[in-house]
C-alpha cells in the first residue's frame, strides 16, 4: 500500500427529510482495495456519489492527492482521475460497446469535425485485450447479457486511467467465474497503484480481495479495520450494531409429496431445451447454474412472459395453457424478476399502490371504485408482516432501499394469493441483514405450503435454502440434487457439464469437470 | 493463452429481421409499392412535372422532418416547427421587403430566427426542466402569434426582389443537364439531408443525440453536459425549421403569416413512418427522407386519382398508424 491519495472529512449530506451522511470520513491509499460495507441505507453509495460528483456535499472536505478539491459534477471527478461504476447499469443500450466506453471523450478526425469511429473501436479493442476480455467493440450493448454489460462498465471506468476507482456492488450480477475475472483485474490495478473502493454485500468476497474495510451504519462512519485482523462476525456486528452470529444453514423441513407445478418437455429456441421438473407443495426448489444457463428463460417461459415452442405445464395436476403473464397469475404463479426496478415495481407509485397492484380486483367494487380503507389495511398488514421499512405507506417506492423494494414485490404477490412463487435472484443487491430476513420469509412461505422456485447465482444461498437443487447448463437441466447431495462442487460440476460454453479465458475444450475459476489462476 | 483471449466473440449476432437495415428496406419497399401503384393507376402521375411537384412538396416537409428526427431520437418532441417555419418566413420578408436589406441577409436572418426559437425551446426544456411537449407547445403559440403581429396580419410579398423566388424555384440542375429542370429547393433539401446525416452519424452532436435518447442519466454520469447538448439539438431543429421557412417563402413568393400550424404534425409523421422511435435512442435520416416521400407520394397520388381531400386525410391517418404498427411487429420478434 502506498501513501494516502484520498481523504474525506466530515462529509455531510441531506436529502429532503433525510440525513443521509452525518460527518462521515473515509481514507484511501494508492494500491489498496478498500471495502466499504454497511446495510442498505447506511450511506455507502451516497458518500461515493459525492466523491464522483453525482451529489453535492452539504459540508465537509475532500482532500485528493494532498489538495482540497471541489467535485461539482461527474466530469470534474473524471478529470481528477476518479471513476465510479454505479450500482445500476449505466449504459446506453442503443450504442455500441466502444461508443459507450468513450462517450464524452470521443476521438475525432484530424479536422476535429467528425468522430473517428475506427479509432474508437481500436482503442476499445486494446482496452479489452489488456483486460483479457472477449468483447466485440461494435456490438450494441442491448444485445449483451447483463454480465457482459457489467464488464463494459468496468472497462469504461478503467479507460479513464483512474487513480481512484469506485465500484458499487460490481459483483452482484456476476457468476463466480466472472467475479474471479474481475478480481484478477482489480489485483492488476492494485499493482499499478490504483486505489480501489469496493462496495459489496458479499463479505466472503471482501475477505479475498480487500486490504481494509470501512463500516458505515445509518449515515454514520463506524470504523475502519484491517481485513486480515477482522473476522466476518466482527464486521457484521459493526454493520448491524449488535452481535449476531453467522447464520447456520437451517435444515429445511421435508416438503410434502404433493406436486403443485409440473413442467414437461419445455422448449424455446436455443435457450430452453427439453426442460422437465416438478415442484412440490412447501418446497424451495433451487435453480443453480452459470449466468446464461437458461434459468431466467425457463422462469419467464413458465410465467408466460416469453412464448414457448413446445411444452406442457401442469398446476396441481391440471394441464394449463399459459400464454401471457395474466394466465400465470390466474393460475397462482408469480414471478419476481431479478430486475426489480424494471419488471417488479412501479417506482413512481407509493408503497400501498404497489402492494395491491397485482390483486386490484379484490379491492374494487363492481362499479370500479377502489375500496381505499381495504387497500390501506392490507398494505399495513404486509408492511408489518414483511417488516418493510418505510416512513409511511404513501412513500414512493423509488425512495426505498433495495431490500425493502424486494419486500414490496414479495408483498405484492402475497396479496395476490399466489401459490407458486418464482424468485429470480431474490437477494441481489441486498445487504446481509435484509438478506437473512428474506431467507426467513422464503422459509415461512414454504412452511405455509407455497411452492417456491429460487433462481440464484450464489451457491451458499442455494445450498442454504433449497430442498432440492436443479442445475442448468446451456438451456438444459443437467441434474437434480437433493439437499444432501448438493455441495458447491457437485453443483459446479453439473453447471459446467456441457462443453461449448465460451470461457472468459478462451478455452473451449475440456468437458468441464472442474469449476472453471481455477483456470484463470493456472494462467 | 493470451493470444486466444483477444479473439473477438461474435456470438451476439443480431437477428437480421430486427436490424435497422431491415426497417429501412421495409419502409423503402413500401415507398416503391406505393409509387408503382400510382404509376399504373394514372397517366397523370407518371409525368415529369408531377414528379417535380412531389419533390417540391417533399422538400419543405422533409427539411422540417430532418430537424425533428434529431429531437425525437433524444426522446423529445417539437410541436413548434410548423409555426417557427412561418415565423422565419415572416422575418425574412420583413428584412428583405420592409427593411430592404440584401437578400442573403434576409435568408440568414430567417434561418437564425428559427435557430433562436430552437435554442429557447432547448433552454426551457433542459434548464427549466419543462417537458418538451409543453415547452414546444408554448413556442407553437408564441411564434404563431408573433408571425401575425410582425406581419400586421397580412401576407408580405417579395415582388421587388424576384431573385429571392428564383433561388428556390430556378433550376441550376436544369441549366447543367437540360431536361432535368428540378427546382433548387429540391437540391437544397437533399443538401440539408446530407448535412443532417453527417451530423447525426459522424459528429459528437449526433452521438450524444443517440446517447441522450438511449439513457439520459447514463449520459450525464458519463460526464456529458446533457443540458448543453440538448439545447443544441433543439437549436438545430429550429435552424432546419428556419431553412424550411425561407424555402416556403421563396416558393410562395410571399410570407403567409396564417400558414404553418399542422406542418409540425406532418413532419412528426414523416419521422415516425421512417422508423425513428418516439421512445428515443434510434432513428435515421434516410428513414425520415423515405417517410417524407411516402407521405407526399401518397397525397399526390390520391389527389391525382381524384380522391377527395377529406378522404386523403383519413388514409394518411391510417398509414401513419399502420407504419408504426409494422415497426412494432418487427421489434417484437
Amino acid at each position: 500500500m502506498g501513501e494516502v491519495i484520498l481523504k474525506l472529512e466530515d462529509i455531510t449530506k441531506t436529502f429532503p427529510g433525510v440525513l443521509a451522511l452525518d460527518q462521515c470520513q473515509f481514507e484511501l491509499r494508492s494500491g489498496e482495495v478498500h471495502a466499504l460495507v454497511g446495510e442498505n441505507g447506511a450511506g455507502k453509495s451516497t458518500m461515493m456519489k459525492v466523491l464522483a460528483g453525482v451529489y453535492k456535499k452539504d459540508a465537509g472536505r475532500i482532500l485528493y492527492k494532498g489538495r482540497e478539491v471541489e467535485i461539482p459534477n461527474p466530469r470534474a471527478a473524471q478529470l481528477l482521475g476518479i471513476s465510479m461504476i454505479h450500482q445500476e447499469l449505466n449504459l446506453m443500450p442503443h450504442l455500441t460497446v466502444a461508443q459507450n466506453i468513450f462517450i464524452g471523450r470521443e476521438p475525432r478526425s484530424r479536422s476535429r469535425l467528425f468522430l473517428d469511429e475506427k479509432e474508437i473501436n481500436q482503442k476499445a479493442e486494446e482496452l479489452f485485450s489488456q483486460m483479457h476480455l472477449r468483447l466485440e467493440p461494435r456490438t450494441k450493448v442491448a444485445d449483451l447479457t447483463v454480465a457482459k454489460q457489467q464488464m463494459v462498465e468496468i472497462a469504461k471506468a478503467l479507460s479513464f486511467d483512474a487513480s481512484v476507482l469506485i465500484m458499487d456492488e460490481p459483483t452482484a450480477a456476476l457468476t463466480d467465474t466472472e467475479i474471479e475475472e474481475l478480481f484478477r483485474i482489480i489485483r492488476q490495478l492494485r499493482e499499478k497503484g490504483v486505489g480501489v473502493v469496493h462496495i459489496s454485500h458479499r463479505l466472503e468476497e471482501l475477505k479475498q480481495i480487500s486490504n481494509r474495510i470501512t463500516v458505515m451504519r445509518d449515515g454514520h462512519y463506524i470504523n475502519t479495520v484491517s481485513t486480515q485482523e477482522a473476522t466476518i462476525d466482527q464486521i457484521i456486528s459493526m454493520m448491524v450494531g449488535r452481535t449476531i452470529y453467522e447464520a447456520t444453514p437451517e435444515i429445511p423441513e421435508k416438503p410434502s409429496q404433493e406436486v403443485v407445478l409440473e413442467v414437461k418437455n419445455l422448449n424455446r429456441g436455443k435457450t430452453i431445451k427439453d426442460v422437465n421438473f416438478e415442484l412440490m407443495k412447501g418446497e424451495i426448489l433451487g435453480f443453480a447454474g452459470l449466468v446464461g444457463a437458461g434459468r431466467t428463460e425457463v422462469a419467464r417461459a413458465v410465467f408466460g412472459a416469453d412464448h414457448i415452442d413446445s411444452g406442457e405445464i401442469y398446476v396441481e395436476g391440471k394441464r394449463v395453457h399459459i400464454r401471457r403473464p395474466q394466465d400465470a397469475v390466474r393460475h397462482g404463479i408469480a414471478y419476481l424478476s431479478e430486475d426489480r426496478k424494471r419488471y417488479g415495481l412501479t417506482l413512481s407509485m407509493d408503497v400501498e399502490s404497489n402492494l395491491v397492484l397485482a390483486a386490484f380486483k379484490k379491492f374494487t367494487s363492481y362499479l370500479g371504485w377502489v375500496n381505499s380503507s381495504k387497500t390501506n389495511t392490507t398494505a399495513k398488514k404486509y408492511t408489518s408482516m414483511l417488516a418493510i421499512k418505510t416512513p409511511n405507506l404513501q412513500q414512493k417506492v423509488k425512495f426505498l432501499s433495495g431490500g425493502n423494494q424486494q419486500k414490496v414485490v414479495i408483498g405484492k404477490w402475497l396479496t395476490a394469493d399466489t401459490n407458486i412463487l418464482i424468485f429470480d435472484e431474490p437477494t441481489r443487491g441486498i445487504d446481509v441483514g435484509a438478506k437473512s430476513e428474506i431467507y426467513h420469509l422464503l422459509n415461512s412461505l414454504a412452511q405455509q405450503g407455497k411452492g417456491i422456485i429460487m433462481i440464484s447465482s450464489e451457491l451458499p444461498e442455494i445450498l442454504r435454502m433449497s430442498h432440492r437443487v436443479v442445475v442448468m447448463c446451456e438451456g438444459q437441466i443437467t441434474g437434480v440434487l437433493s439437499a444432501a447431495e448438493a455441495t458447491q462442487e457437485s453443483i459446479m460440476k453439473l453447471a459446467t457439464l456441457r462443453s461449448g460454453i465460451v470461457r472468459s479465458d478462451g478455452s473451449n475444450d475440456s468437458n468441464g469437470s472442474k469449476p472453471n475459476q481455477t483456470e484463470n489462476e493456472a494462467a | 493463452m493470451d493470444a486466444e483471449v483477444a479473439t473477438p466473440v461474435t456470438r451476439e449476432k443480431k437477428n437480421l429481421l430486427r436490424s435497422d437495415a431491415a426497417q429501412k428496406v421495409g419502409a423503402f419497399a413500401a415507398l416503391i409499392i406505393l409509387f408503382a401503384f400510382f404509376y399504373f393507376s394514372s397517366p397523370y402521375f407518371r409525368t415529369f412535372d408531377n414528379y417535380v411537384g412531389i419533390l417540391l412538396a417533399t422538400s419543405v416537409n422533409g427539411i422540417l422532418a430532418l430537424g425533428v428526427t434529431f429531437v425525437i431520437i433524444t426522446a423529445g418532441i417539437d410541436l413548434s416547427v410548423g409555426t417557427v417555419m412561418t415565423f422565419s418566413a415572416v422575418m425574412t420578408a420583413i428584412l428583405i421587403t420592409n427593411w430592404r436589406l440584401p437578400v442573403p441577409i434576409g435568408i440568414l436572418g430567417g434561418i437564425l430566427a428559427g435557430g433562436t426559437a430552437g435554442i429557447i425551446n432547448g433552454t426551457v426544456i433542459s434548464r427549466m426542466k419543462i417537458p418538451p411537449f409543453i415547452a414546444t407547445l408554448g413556442m407553437f403559440y408564441a411564434t404563431k402569434g408573433l408571425s401575425l403581429v410582425f406581419s400586421d396580419l397580412a401576407p408580405i410579398y417579395f415582388n421587388d426582389t424576384p431573385i429571392f423566388r428564383r433561388i428556390a424555384m430556378d433550376s441550376v440542375l436544369g441549366s447543367i443537364i437540360p431536361g432535368l429542370a428540378v427546382p433548387n429547393a429540391v437540391l437544397i433539401f437533399f443538401g440539408a439531408a446530407i448535412i443532417a446525416a453527417l451530423i447525426l452519424n459522424k459528429t459528437v452532436l449526433g452521438r450524444y443525440t443517440f446517447a441522450m435518447g438511449s439513457n439520459e442519466e447514463a449520459t450525464r454520469l458519463s460526464g456529458v453536459n446533457v443540458a448543453f447538448w440538448k439545447s443544441i439539438v433543439y437549436m438545430l431543429c429550429g435552424l432546419f425549421a428556419g431553412l424550411g421557412g425561407v424555402l416556403m417563402a421563396a416558393r410562395l413568393n410571399s410570407a403567409q403569416p396564417a400558414l404553418g400550424a399542422g406542418y409540425e404534425l406532418d413532419a412528426i409523421a414523416a419521422v415516425v413512418i421512417g422508423g425513428t422511435s418516439l421512445s428515443g435512442g434510434e432513428g435515421s435520416i434516410l428513414g425520415t427522407i423515405i417517410g417524407a416521400f411516402i407521405m407526399s407520394v401518397l397525397i399526390n397520388g390520391l389527389r391525382i386519382n381524384s380522391v377527395p381531400q377529406e378522404i386523403q386525410l383519413v388514409i394518411t391517418g391510417v398509414i401513419v398508424v399502420l407504419a408504426v404498427y409494422l415497426d412494432i411487429l418487427r421489434r417484437r420478434r
